[in-house]
């Protein structure tokens, strides 16, 4: 079994498995962190959303073996406290109903508002049509996208 | 006494530890409704209570109550604690929500479906509450030597305002204890209420914005293997021959097991088990008929003609309203099946011991699940622990309890804790689904319109009674026949959000607003003008609310403007399901010679509003997830195989195609009636009643988006026609 070394959330981790295990998986079955969600293992809910490199990417179809020189972020690397405006946005608009696809949702929208402080309500829409919320808490993730643009 | 039940005082010892010379209040959850009146046992701190306690205050001032109810996106993890706090003046900030473990002797009604947890439990927690509070006064009383009636309660203080005197509910909290506790108390008047009715958040909104785990995937356990289970690809199909032999040999793989159906590939991860699951040689044979959607769509069409019919209600004389009317409308309108597609996927994690069996996930009927558990592996239900994780999402999937028994079976099979994880195809194509159902509706009218004959027929693929036959109008016409029938189908069918009237409420909305049309009505004044003769001079039982049916069509086309918008084109639709009422009022606008969905604006009845906030959650949500299943939404089949496998093929709601919603609420302070379904049924009546108004076209199935006004192209179906004889 090969021998991989990550960087997520700023710390070094080694993980055991084989070369074409999704990033998804390691996070989950290897490191315990289970913020990053599985939704549908094939990119098309944005449930396991990640950051690699400060770009926004779906963790369940990235296979471990390319990953050897990338920063990624998952959420509970997102910050320190919780209190990343995206975060605190998420918190002051009362998003999440069953809140299992938010941590994904969080992860794009962020993502968006580094490359982009300023969407307008379509690059949100745009943007956001990846992710899957099946609650239908659309309303409030945008109001919350626009929110945090106020605070970054 | 077994090894769960100490699990659970163990549990329960830890958090009378917490609250060390506080109290705790006991309360009879199996004591119906009408005996609510506080069923207090009087607790001493550390002292082993049994399984009968709800809420604790500790001597730091820390309120902890337990939410019994499963949790899967209707907030009741905020809403139940809320009415307590709200009768307990309770400090909000310091309260603790802790999700309870299945316990059928502390708490009643573990379930979450049928909207209905507030409904049953309201009085039950305001009871809790008001007696907890009563005590503390009491006590308060007593130590400064006043009548408890000088007393007052805010924020977690007892205040005596003539001495200027005040006391922390933790500080009282032993004090407590040793006052008798009250028969009966007294509960407030609700102009009096500060926390119901407001706007409170998510109260595990933190854990779920830094990734937590809440969930049942989330759970892990040093030394719990991994399973996934293949299931026939075809509903229809049963196994004939396994050939496991490469899978065995894969790394992480620790076995593959065949029960059943069921081929279960076992490991050390879930990667491991998805690659090696793929070389599995399953030859399969067939156990029953391979069902196709196109078999479905002729067979619908021969059953409403020729079935043999159960008799749902049945009014005056339908035959002669018939032979006698002027006109005669006849419509038919259909649904494909549906998955649930909650965004967790199936999981149940399983452990059977010798000593008893442990089992762990998302459930919205844990006793079920237990009890299924149990009789499967002949195991007492008091040796069978269930801890409730959050659920992500539920929609009616997690009522079932086949992927609990099934991760028990293996379990037990294999001799391991286990956590079966089902891929998202696994469940979408081996699931349970929202039947497929065509109704046929004709009215009667005489010489001068007036609607004197009414008869509706559906046929269900295992849907049981595909009907509700006393739904609205019944009541309101003299003639009248609600008639179903069933075609049993080896696909598994279940209830889904709003069962049955998820699609009901459509057909009717769509036929009524047919049959204004043809009378030339306004379709508003239509329902008010029936509503109006259900009232005056009723037919049969009426089993809605006439009134609270008509203040939410009031106020709904009061908010919309109805009638004196220019510019848009309205839609409406009024809906009774799970005790509440929702009016909607759809805007259509033509956009490139498409009907394009604006908003849609909805006025509920459910009673008292507890959660502002997450009640227009459930609105907003119901809405999104009505209008997205209507427009989009649909699972067909070939030779009882799903064709849709997972969202690339099966269709979604997203963002950037939402309308804009915006939800009101009736302010009558009724009891509260629930609200996890009622707003879904009447958003595509409301929005197909718009798109006719913009287009002058019927949509009569879903998804909507099949449609020649959405396509462009001409109908494929002859079952899109509306006759007028």
């Amino acid at each position: 079994m090969p021998s991989y070394q990550l960087k997520i959330n700023g710390k070094s981790y080694t993980a055991d498995v084989a070369a074409d295990t999704p990033l998804l998986w390691v996070l989950r079955d290897h490191l315990g962190l289970v913020g990053t969600k599985y939704g549908c293992g094939i990119a098309s809910c944005g449930a396991c959303t990640v950051h690699m490199n400060g770009s926004a990417v779906k963790s369940c179809v990235l296979p471990v073996s390319g990953l050897s020189n990338a920063e990624i972020t998952t959420i509970e690397g997102l910050s320190e406290n919780g209190d990343h405006p995206v975060q605190q946005a998420w918190e002051e608009v009362d998003v999440a109903q069953c809140g299992y696809c938010q941590a994904g949702q969080i992860m794009t929208a962020s993502a968006l508002l580094k490359k982009n402080p300023n969407p307008t309500e379509q690059e949100i829409a745009q943007t956001m049509h990846g992710n899957i919320c099946r609650c239908g808490a659309y309303h409030r993730i945008r109001e919350a996208v626009k929110l945090a643009s106020t605070k970054i | 006494m077994t090894r769960s039940i100490n699990k659970s005082r163990r549990d329960f010892l830890k958090i009378t530890s917490l609250t060390a010379g506080g109290f705790m209040l006991g309360f009879n959850w199996l004591a119906n409704e009408a005996k609510a009146s506080a069923v207090v046992t009087k607790i001493a701190a550390g002292t082993d209570i049994g399984f009968n306690s709800y809420l604790s205050i500790s001597t730091d001032g820390l309120i902890t109550l337990f939410s019994p109810n499963p949790e899967l996106g209707q907030n009741i993890m905020t809403s139940f604690p809320m009415v307590v706090a709200e009768e307990l003046d309770a400090d909000w900030s310091k309260v603790k929500v802790v999700q309870a473990a299945l316990d059928t002797a502390r708490f009643d009604r573990q379930s979450t479906g049928g909207s209905g947890a507030v409904p049953h439990s309201w009085k039950l927690l305001r009871t809790a509450g008001a007696t907890a509070r009563y005590m503390l006064v009491a006590a308060a009383a007593k130590k400064w030597n006043v009548d408890a009636s000088e007393c007052s309660t805010e924020n977690s203080f007892v205040i005596h305002k003539a001495s200027g005197k005040k006391l922390g509910y933790g500080e009282l909290a032993q004090d407590a204890c040793n006052i008798p506790i009250p028969e009966e108390v007294k509960l407030k008047d609700r102009k009096d209420f500060k926390l119901i009715g407001t706007a409170v958040k998510n109260v595990e909104n933190s854990k779920i914005h830094t990734g937590k785990p809440l969930f049942g995937l989330d759970f892990y356990r040093d030394g719990m293997l991994h399973a996934m289970i293949q299931r026939p690809k075809a509903f229809g199909l049963k196994v004939k021959s396994v050939d496991a032999a490469e899978a065995k040999k894969m790394p992480g793989i620790i076995d593959v097991v065949t029960f059943g159906n069921n081929v279960a590939v076992v490991g050390k991860s879930t990667w491991e088990i998805m690659k090696a699951r793929k070389t599995v040689k399953i030859e399969y044979e067939k156990d029953g008929n391979l069902e196709s959607t196109s078999d479905h769509d002729k067979l619908f069409k021969t059953l409403l003609d020729t079935g043999t019919p159960t008799i749902q209600r049945k009014d005056g004389d339908v035959d002669a309203a018939f032979k006698n009317a002027a006109k005669v409308i006849k419509s038919e309108y259909q649904c494909p099946f549906l998955p649930h597609s909650p965004m967790e996927p199936m999981n149940f994690f399983a452990h059977v011991r010798a000593d008893g069996i442990e089992l762990v996930g998302p459930t919205q009927t844990p006793a079920n699940a237990r009890a299924a558990v149990s009789k499967l592996l002949n195991v007492p239900e008091e040796k069978i622990s269930l801890q409730i994780t959050r659920l992500g999402g539920g929609f009616g999937r997690r009522l079932k309890t086949d992927y609990v028994t099934e991760a028990a079976e293996l379990s037990g099979i294999i001799k391991a804790p286990v956590k079966v994880t089902w891929m998202k195809e696994d469940d979408m194509t081996g699931g349970s689904y929202r039947p497929a159902v065509r109704y046929r509706f004709e009215a009667a009218l005489d010489s001068k319109n007036n609607l004197i004959g009414y008869k509706l027929r559906g046929v269900g693929i295992n849907a049981g009674n595909c009907t509700r036959q006393d739904n609205f109008p019944s009541g309101a016409v003299d003639n009248l026949l609600i008639e179903s029938i069933e075609h049993i189908s080896p696909i598994t069918t279940g209830a889904w959000r709003a069962p049955i009237t998820n699609f009901l409420a459509f057909a009717e909305q769509s036929f009524l607003d047919e049959v204004a049309f043809a009378v030339k009505k306004d379709p508003v004044q239509f329902r008010l003008d029936l509503l109006d003769r259900a009232k005056n001079n009723p037919v049969g039982d009426i089993k809605y609310d006439i009134d609270r049916m008509v203040g939410v069509i009031k106020l709904a086309a009061e908010k919309a403007e109805w009638g004196k918008k220019k510019g848009v084109s309205q839609g409406f639709s009024v809906y009774f399901s799970h005790r509440s009422y929702v009016a909607q009022v759809c805007e259509v606008k033509m956009e490139k010679g498409k009907p394009a969905v604006k908003k849609i604006y909805a006025a509920a009845d459910c009673g008292e509003v507890i959660n502002l906030s997450g009640a227009r959650q459930q609105v907003m949500g119901g809405i999104v997830d009505g209008y997205g299943h209507a427009m989009f939404g649909k699972l067909s089949f070939t030779e009882g195989e799903t064709d849709q496998k997972n969202y690339n093929s099966y269709r979604l709601i997203r963002m950037r195609e939402i309308p804009e919603i915006e939800p009101h609420f009736v302010d009558n302070g009724i009891d509260p009636t629930g609200l996890g379904e009622p707003a879904l049924p009447p958003t595509g009546g409301a929005v197909a009643n718009a798109i006719f108004k913009a287009t002058g076209t019927r949509i009569k199935n879903q998804p909507f988006n099949e449609h020649s006004v959405f396509t462009g192209k001409k109908l494929q179906s002859k079952m899109q026609g509306t006759k007028v004889n």
